[in-house]
């Protein structure tokens, strides 16, 4: 599904924020990327959503080399890619339940099927009740929850998720997690950045580690070779 | 339902779907516009001011126009005749002249009769009576043929008539209404220029209006390119507020516009009688008006496109 072949990334500042890094994510595969502040973690995540693009070597998903990717053609990769951020990054200004709808209204969905998915999505995270509340009236946790169902909501196939339980207490954060895992059961293949090490180890998932823009430990390689 | 036809159907909903988009698209950037109401009240209202104050001047002008164009039917050309010219001869210049094209039809005004009548209506009878020798000549009204496309036409006439042997003067009655005429087409080159630079004003002030809404949503913007909206979809809000702009400035500033030229008409009426004339000074016509609004809404589009897609390209997420 992702793979990275020798990618680099320097910041327009001379900052090299990845060097070298490689490996590969099946499709339906759950990885975590673990590794200090500053590893590059963010940064390896915006190159898989195009928000930045690699100084060097080549980024395929799902089998079309990003680099190749023109900016006007950006939303459509977008689109397969549900994205989920520390800082939720909802709009204020609408409910809950037209947060959840965005993808689906920019992807052109009917107003029927768009109801039916958006109750999908927040009966997933547990948040039916409150489809029609502010997202500034609900706790952090909730926060999240909504940003999740709006990254699931047009069913893609891989999640990207940054920091996802970066302010919440360790119980919810591991009900986040098992959210996560519920999805990758369903085959969604899932990528979550953490430095949350003890939550990461509970959940027993491959993990990907960076240090200083390199990669330092990859247990993927291990997956690659069983699935080979 | 055929087999075919629920394939047709399936095929046409995405094109449904796209169009009940846009609809709500734009009757939601309208409702974005009600939640702010003083703010969007004051940006119709500068643009409605903008497209009122040419448009009333074009108004007027035209009402102008038509009139002087009446008096321009009227229009004479006097040939005083020198004075050793007999009637004979006069009657034989007339019959000459009737052969002209540019002439429509000839008079002629013997020098006696127009004595009588000056004496009659000027009150100089008495003082004529002492002078013994009736010092008018004879006069040939000329009517000439009237080209609206060719103003110029009537001033060669004037002068080939001048230059005629038997003839004093060729005086055209009317000539300060061919002042008049080229005082009304420079106006309306004027009012050209004032519209021309009002409705750059209108661009700029929707534009920023524009841009301003942009900047205060730029966060919104980049969450929403995230999820993978392309910049048509984005710019589609803004596009739709700035024709709503547009539109609102349009009929606002028609109905000022409309109110001026009353104020305007009760004044009218009076120098109307006064010349004797029903001139009824009338507002747009329906057509005009149509045009006034459109034209507003293409400003209002136009403002919004050039702020939204000189800007939309640097908001990116990050
Ligand atoms: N836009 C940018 N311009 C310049 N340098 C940047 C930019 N974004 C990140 N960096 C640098 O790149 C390095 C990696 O940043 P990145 O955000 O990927 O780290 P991270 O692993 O996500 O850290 P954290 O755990 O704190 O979120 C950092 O040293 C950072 O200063
Ligand atoms: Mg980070």
């Amino acid at each position: 599904m992702i793979r990275f072949d020798n990618v680099s990334k320097r910041y327009p500042g001379g900052h090299e924020a990845l060097t070298n890094v490689s490996f590969h994510l099946p499709r339906g595969q759950m990885a975590y990327l673990t590794g200090h502040s500053g590893a590059g973690k963010s940064t390896l995540l915006k190159l898989i959503a195009l928000i930045e693009r690699p100084t060097r070597g080549n980024l395929l998903l799902d089998g079309v080399n990003l680099s190749q990717v023109s900016n006007h053609k950006v939303p459509y990769v977008r689109r397969n890619i549900g994205i989920i951020f520390q800082n939720h990054h909802l709009l204020y200004d609408r409910s809950v339940f037209d947060n959840v709808a965005m993808p689906l209204i920019i992807a052109g969905y009917q107003h029927r099927e768009i109801g039916k998915r958006v109750r999908a999505a927040l009966d997933q995270v547990g948040l039916l009740s409150k489809e029609k509340c502010e997202p500034i009236t609900l706790s952090g946790g909730e926060q999240q929850r909504v940003g999740i169902a709006r990254a699931i909501v047009h069913k893609p196939p891989l999640l990207l998720a940054d920091e996802p339980t970066g302010n919440l207490d360790p119980e919810l954060s591991r009900d986040i997690m098992q959210l996560f895992e519920r999805f990758n059961q369903v085959g969604v293949t899932v990528l979550i950045a953490s430095h949350d090490l003890d939550l990461i180890q509970q959940m027993g998932k491959p993990v990907i580690s960076l240090s200083q823009g390199m990669l330092v430990h990859n247990d993927l390689q291990e997956v690659a070779d069983v699935t080979l | 339902m055929s087999r075919s036809e629920a394939n047709r159907q399936a095929r046409n909903a995405p094109f449904k779907a796209y169009w009940i988009h846009h609809l709500r698209t734009l009757i939601a950037s309208l409702g974005m516009l009600s939640r702010h109401p003083l703010s969007s009240f004051m940006t119709t209202a500068v643009i409605a001011i903008a497209l009122a104050l040419p448009t009333t001047m074009y108004a007027a002008l035209n009402n102008l126009s038509q009139v002087s164009i009446g008096w321009d039917n009227s229009a004479q050309i006097s040939l005083f005749l020198r004075p050793e010219i007999t009637e004979k001869q006069a009657r034989a210049l007339m019959a000459k002249l009737k052969l002209y094209d540019d002439i429509d039809s000839v008079k002629l005004i013997p020098k006696d009769l127009a004595l009588r009548e000056f004496q009659k209506t000027s009150g100089f009878g008495e003082a004529l009576e002492q002078l013994g020798k009736n010092p008018l000549p004879h006069v040939i009204e000329v009517k000439p043929v009237i080209d609206q496309s060719r103003p110029d036409k009537i001033n060669h006439l004037i002068k080939q008539l001048g230059q005629l042997k038997q003839v004093d003067l060729a005086q055209l009655d009317l000539q300060w209404v061919k002042r008049l005429y080229a005082m009304l087409e420079i106006a309306h080159k004027g009012i050209w220029m004032i519209s021309i630079l009002l409705g750059l004003a209108v661009l700029l002030v929707v534009g920023n209006t524009i841009r301003l809404d942009i900047q205060n949503r730029q966060e919104e913007i980049k969450v929403i390119k995230l999820i993978g909206a392309t910049n048509a979809f984005i710019r589609r809000p803004f596009l739709y507020t700035g024709f709503w702009y547009g539109l609102s400035g349009g009929l606002l500033a028609w109905i000022l516009s409309a109110f001026s030229v009353g104020l305007l008409a009760d004044s009218v009426d009076r120098l109307a009688l006064l010349y004797t004339s029903d001139f009824q000074l009338s507002g747009l016509s329906f057509a005009e008006a149509m045009t006034l609004i459109g034209f507003s809404c293409f400003l209002g589009l136009a403002g919004s496109w050039l702020a939204v897609s000189r800007q939309l390209n640097d908001i990116e997420p990050s």
